[in-house]
């Protein structure tokens, strides 16, 4: 209770200073709008519908490009754990591709795909892949060799020691690369988004764009904040039962908040 | 609770004319290994042969680095030889086999698992049982090793001792007709490993599984084995053999045991001397 308290009191700090800052009038509306009209923009946005179509526009090319990137990621960077060849040669590119940001595919998205939402899934894809086979690599590379070798006495081989023994014992990893799958995916999506106008669907990105090039300034920092939202949301329901389930087990006490 | 015998009876092994009275259930012959590590050659093993009976716990004893290790994962087929050959029940050993369980010095347990979830890993991978049965079975070997309180326990949740009883339980439990042990009570502290050479004869006795034991403790080897074999490092070779026919059960903090150990420690020093 004690730290829900600090928690209110610190965003209720925040926002008193911004509204402060507002009722000062040193800034025009159009540079920083006051939270009564975030608040407005937000609400007439949902009655009206715009926001939550956006939402879902935006939402579902993120699951299904991250679906699909964990799918392939996943797979390959076990595989690549297991293979010296395939860590010397997926693994490598892998690698490369990884420090690439994102949205640095987004040209070649566009040249190969044009406008389309195949473009959108093709960045996040991309966005996610990498990041994933690395970290689905190195964790499965961390397994103690004992585990493998207690299975194997009691006849676990081949798909029985993947599924049973390397698989689970690689989750705390395989979590940790998709949550980190999850963040390169979603900042991928936004930059793509903002970047580029879709004509078969207008994304949260799209209505942060519009809303600078229409100086809504209110318009652009609610979509922020629902951007916000939408991650930490992503957090709570797709990462963290996972991440209380492995501290259990493992006893690895990392107080999470 | 349905209770199962321990031991299911099952055909015995055809017996094979042989100079033991005992039919040899694992017969080492001629084992030789290297290590090639970079630009040295460690040559661990030197022509190893030893016949282990049916039903026998023998300790191989040796300072570490001796290859006592190595010759246990050969026999469990985790590791393969350069030359020579095991054989167990008289068929050539080539890969791990579910008669032949190991039970290492760390616990090894899974923790993705509770403690029963590892004791069902090796019953799961047995297609002749039923669900039913291997949760018994499981159930079964926990009691046996004191545990069923803690079936759901997160294996990290456990002590050390704790845990190296859920791993016994985890190789007893598919029911091997060998065990080979490495060390096993090594990490554990000394009160908790005299609790527990008090269980592994009482379940050697009652279950009468062969045994091989590796330790480099010759008191803990005298405490438990029918026969004591010393090995000597670089080669990794057989030295002397001690018969033990001390009563059982035995207390390690026994005056003749102690009396016995001290006699084969003093055998296995020659014979660290002489080889070096």
């Amino acid at each position: 209770m004690k730290r829900a308290t600090h928690i209110v009191l610190f965003f209720g700090t925040i926002i008193l200073i911004w509204w402060l800052a507002v009722a000062s009038g040193r800034w025009s509306p159009v540079i920083l709008p006051s939270p009564a009209s975030v608040a407005d923009y937000l609400w007439s946005s949902t009655l009206d519908g715009s926001l939550l179509d956006a939402t879902v526009v935006t939402v579902r090319r993120l699951l299904v490009g991250y679906l699909i990137g964990v799918a392939i990621g996943l797979p390959v960077g076990l595989i690549a754990s297991r293979s010296q060849l395939i860590e010397d040669t997926v693994g490598s590119l892998a690698l490369g591709f990884q420090t690439l940001p994102s949205v640095c595919w987004v040209p070649l998205a566009l040249i190969w795909f044009g406008q389309t939402e195949t473009a959108m899934l093709f960045v996040v894809i991309m966005g996610t892949v990498w990041s994933v086979i690395i970290a689905t690599d190195h964790g499965a590379r961390s397994i103690p060799p004992i585990f493998s070798r207690a299975a194997r006495t009691m006849g676990s081989e081949g798909f029985h020691q993947w599924t049973r023994v390397i698989l689970p014992a690689s989750l705390p990893f395989l979590v940790s690369g998709m949550k980190q799958g999850w963040a390169f995916a979603w900042r991928s999506l936004m930059a793509a988004e903002i970047y580029v106008t879709i004509l078969t669907g207008f994304g949260l990105g799209h209505l942060l764009h519009y809303g600078r090039e229409l100086n809504a300034m209110e318009q652009v920092i609610g979509v922020m904040l629902v951007i916000v939202v939408i991650g930490l949301a992503a957090d709570r329901v797709l990462f963290s039962p996972w991440e209380r389930f492995l501290h259990r087990r493992w006893g690895t006490n990392l107080q999470q908040s | 609770m349905m209770r199962l015998p321990l031991v299911p009876a099952r055909p015995q092994p055809p017996a094979q004319p042989r100079s033991r009275s005992r039919a040899a259930k694992l017969v080492v012959e001629g084992i030789t290994k290297w290590y090639r590590t970079g630009a040295a050659n460690v040559h661990a093993l030197d022509d190893i042969s030893l016949e282990i009976g049916n039903g026998e716990f023998v300790c191989l004893v040796g300072a570490s680095g001796c290859g006592k290790s190595t010759l246990l994962d050969i026999m469990a087929g985790l590791t393969k030889a350069d030359a020579g050959r095991v054989l167990a029940d008289g068929e050539p050993v080539v890969r791990p086999g579910r008669q032949r369980l190991v039970m290492f010095q760390e616990p090894a347990l899974f923790p993705w698992l509770t403690a029963f979830g590892n004791v069902m890993f090796g019953l799961k991978l047995r297609d002749d049982l039923s669900n039913r049965e291997r949760r018994e079975i499981a159930w079964e070997h926990l009691a046996l090793v004191g545990l069923d309180e803690f079936a759901y326990a997160n294996i990290h949740e456990l002590s050390g001792g704790m845990k190296q009883r859920v791993a016994l339980a985890r190789v007893l439990a598919p029911d091997p007709q060998v065990l080979l042990m490495d060390e096993p009570f090594a990490a554990l502290d000394a009160m908790t490993r005299d609790q527990l050479y008090g269980d592994i004869q009482r379940i050697w006795s009652e279950s009468g599984k062969t045994i091989v034991f590796v330790t480099h403790d010759v008191r803990e080897a005298v405490c438990l084995g029918d026969r004591v074999v010393l090995m000597s490092p670089r080669p990794g070779h057989i030295g002397r053999e001690f018969k033990i026919s001390l009563p059982r059960p035995r207390d390690i903090n026994s005056p003749a045991l102690a009396e016995l150990a001290a006699q084969t420690a003093a055998a296995l020093k020659e014979a660290g001397a002489a080889s070096r």
